[in-house]
């Protein structure tokens, strides 16, 4: 049975490694997420947003000339259809609802490729909220649009200048914010990451995918499962909700797909399944890469939401259990896939989700399988790095 | 020494009879060679040695501890206006750390704060991350330092408790890391991301056994009741931050903090408190002074020594001027 228990553990990942500065509000979190969640009006308005706001649900469309290619049925789970353009909204609504709910008035976030700085951004424009946003001075720079979507729905984007100047630098300036900020800041955390609660609390936002997922594959095939479904993972908040509802289906094969940028031993890569080791994190016990002395490691990968040295704890636990397969990807063999699509089906996807895609050429799986690939953004971010590599 | 204040037995005996604490206490034996020389003149002389040294209840390990720890004897000896440094090991130069601490002793501080860098320290503000990367680029490791410090314990008494993060640890192996710290002769650890339940349920009794003293930080926020929980698991001092922030954010010293100091010295905790963050001159260290057993500066001296790296001169100057005539 895969799930997590009080202090949030997954096996021996999660946790809540955090300096004594910001218990409170990691504790205040804890007590109150599950039960808000559980409140009728809490589902009501969630639910109500997700509909009206957001777009839902996502089609779950049988990409057709993917299938014939690869010679296998492949439906794909349209998260790129959301409002903003990728999955991070759904997390961002429930946290949103629950910032509200504990009374902030000003909400943080951090932000790799800018898919979640902007899906933070656009719900705190509906609430009303003061928005700030860290983001790493490269990828301020490597995801303009997103920076500019940002400043159009009035939020702060404060560049993050230490360390590889990404998503981890970024994530640390928004921890240092919340220490100085305690009493009327919320950090809404963009993926499956950070201390507990957080990794079970945004899972359980982006579980409805999966939730989608099953009845919609009911619709099309008459079977409410998949034999595997195929996710990115920079975090893992995508996987983790396309996941969700099969963790403990063994049936479904769960295939992680990670980026290994210009190769996993060539220094410059975020493989953190095969390059990790097991060490804290932003205040999870996980997996990450990190020197022999304990110095985390920078990453690096083109896709800046996957530039990533951690994974969830979830994911973690999920591979080291061997539930789920993890896999990587050379970031032009991304780029590849990402035309193809664009090409075959119409559809541009996101760095981060052609990513996903390469697995297809090297997964096995019978003729008669069904593969659903979550399509967890689009690529209209990504279109300067695409066109330099076209 | 809170093993004699905690337990009533220390060697198994009741702690009215134990004649041989008191007789160790008074002849100030702070090393393990001095125990050793002890212990094999006890047994030569029975009829001289102190009764619990040889009582069938003595425990080497309870011994160790309440003899090794230099912290525990610091407050004993003082407990107002205790001045504890904080440096980042590797900073400004590589071996420096011999150095900084010698010239800190010198200079009249009474605890030294070694920082083990890291890549990202979450608790810290700029100044100290600055420290931590230029250390690394350096070349400082885990391993080094505890070289370096093995080496300065030969030559100094001076208190000295190592701060970093837990992955640091992790990746040395939580037990060997706790046990090389002891050996190298080190008193206290300060691992401001380790929780306290983690703490409690794996690695306290292994701390304990080994004489060190961790000390855990509370903050404006943090309820009277894990107050109180942080108290009991305490050994050494408890770090009192004075705002809520990482460090060096803020300087000078308000009445909301003076009114939380305050709450805390209502609570009588068991443990010497000392203040830190935002702690950067004189003013603000006497400040901390009215208000606990003394305060801990970090950010302010690893600046000053940014911009005079001649270690020597720069603690002097840096010291006494927080100092003035404290001493
Ligand atoms: C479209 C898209 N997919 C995937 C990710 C990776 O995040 P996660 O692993 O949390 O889904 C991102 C992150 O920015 C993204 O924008």
């Amino acid at each position: 049975m895969i799930a997590v228990d009080e202090r949030g553990y997954y096996g021996e990942f999660g946790g809540a490694y955090i300096p004594e500065m910001l218990w409170p509000n990691v504790q205040e979190l804890r007590e109150n997420y599950l039960k808000f969640m559980a409140e009728p009006d809490f589902q009501r308005e969630f639910q109500s947003l997700l509909r009206d706001f957001v777009g839902r649900p996502t089609p779950l469309y049988l990409a057709k000339r993917l299938s014939e290619h690869f010679g296998v049925t492949i439906y794909l789970k349209r998260e790129d259809l959301c409002h903003t353009g990728a999955h991070k909204i759904n997390n961002t609504v429930g946290q949103i609802l629950m910032a509200k709910r504990l009374g902030k008035t000003r909400i943080i976030a951090e932000t790799g490729a800018g898919q979640h700085g902007v899906a933070t951004a656009t719900v705190c424009a509906l609430m009303g909220l003061e928005c700030i946003v860290y983001m790493g001075e490269v990828d301020i720079e490597r995801q303009a649009p997103n920076v500019a979507r940002m400043k159009m729905l009035g939020a702060e984007v404060r560049p993050a200048t230490s360390g590889s100047k990404t998503l981890k630098d970024a994530t640390n300036e928004a921890i240092r914010d919340w220490i100085n900020n305690p009493v009327d800041t919320h950090y809404i955390i963009g993926s499956v990451v950070g201390p507990h609660p957080y990794p079970d609390m945004v899972a359980r936002f982006q579980s409805v995918i999966s939730e989608e997922i099953k009845w919609q594959l009911e619709e099309h095939t008459g079977k409410d499962y998949p034999d595997a479904v195929i996710a990115c993972v920079g975090g893992g908040s995508n996987a983790a909700g396309a996941f969700y509802h099969f963790l403990n289906d063994t049936r479904v094969r769960l295939i992680a797909v990670e980026a290994a940028g210009e190769g996993i031993h060539s220094g410059k890569s975020a493989a953190t399944s095969v390059l990790g080791t097991k060490g804290v994190i932003h205040g999870s016990r996980t997996l990450l890469m990190q020197t022999a002395d304990g110095q985390i490691v920078e990453p690096h990968s083109i896709s800046a939401g996957l530039d990533y040295p951690g994974i969830g704890p979830l994911h973690a636990h999920l591979i080291s259990s061997g539930r789920a397969e993890a896999i990587c990807f050379f970031f032009f063999e991304s780029l590849e896939a990402a035309l193809f699509l664009s090409r075959q089906e119409g559809i541009i996807p996101a760095l981060e989700t052609a990513h996903a895609l390469s697995a297809l050429r090297v997964m096995k799986y019978n003729p008669t399988d069904v593969l659903v690939l979550c399509l967890s953004g689009r690529g209209d971010k990504d279109l300067n790095t695409y066109m330099k590599h076209l | 020494m809170w093993v004699a204040q905690q337990s009533q037995s220390v060697f198994g005996v009741p702690l009215g009879t134990q004649h041989g604490l008191f007789w160790i206490k008074n002849t100030h034996i702070t090393s393990l060679k001095g125990l050793q020389k002890t212990l094999r003149y006890a047994l030569s002389y029975p009829n001289f040695a102190p009764k619990g040294l040889l009582h069938p209840g003595f425990r080497w390990r309870t011994l160790k501890h309440s003899i090794m720890n230099r912290i525990e004897q610091l407050f004993q000896r003082k407990d107002k206006n205790v001045l504890n440094i904080y440096f980042t090991a590797g900073y400004p130069g590589l071996n420096d750390t011999e150095d900084i601490i010698l010239s800190l002793e010198k200079a009249g501080v009474d605890l030294v704060e070694v920082g083990m860098p890291y890549s990202d320290p979450l608790a810290d503000g700029p100044t100290i991350q600055e420290s931590g990367t230029a250390a690394l680029e350096n070349g400082m490791t885990l391993q080094l330092l505890f070289e370096q410090l093995a080496a300065v314990r030969k030559k100094t008494e001076m208190p000295l408790i190592m701060m970093g993060y837990f992955n640091q640890v992790m990746q040395y192996g939580e037990k060997a890391f706790f046990e090389k710290v002891a050996e190298v002769g080190v008193d206290g650890l300060i691992l401001p991301d380790l929780p306290l339940f983690e703490y409690e349920n794996h690695y306290k009794d292994l701390a304990e056994s080994l004489g060190l003293a961790v000390s855990f930080l509370i903050t404006p926020q943090t309820e009277p009741e894990r107050i109180r929980k942080i108290d009991d698991l305490t050994h050494g001092f408890i770090y009192i931050v004075s705002s809520s922030s990482i460090t060096g954010a803020k300087s000078g010293i308000t009445d909301t903090q003076l009114a939380y100091f305050n709450r805390i010295n209502d609570m009588q905790l068991k443990n010497k408190r000392l203040i830190g963050f935002g702690i950067s001159d004189h003013e603000t260290f006497e400040t901390a002074c009215q208000y606990a057993n003394g305060a801990i500066i970090g950010s302010a001296y690893i600046k000053a020594l940014k911009n005079n790296p001649n270690v020597a001169e720069c603690t002097a100057e840096f010291v006494t001027a927080i100092l003035l005539d404290r001493h």
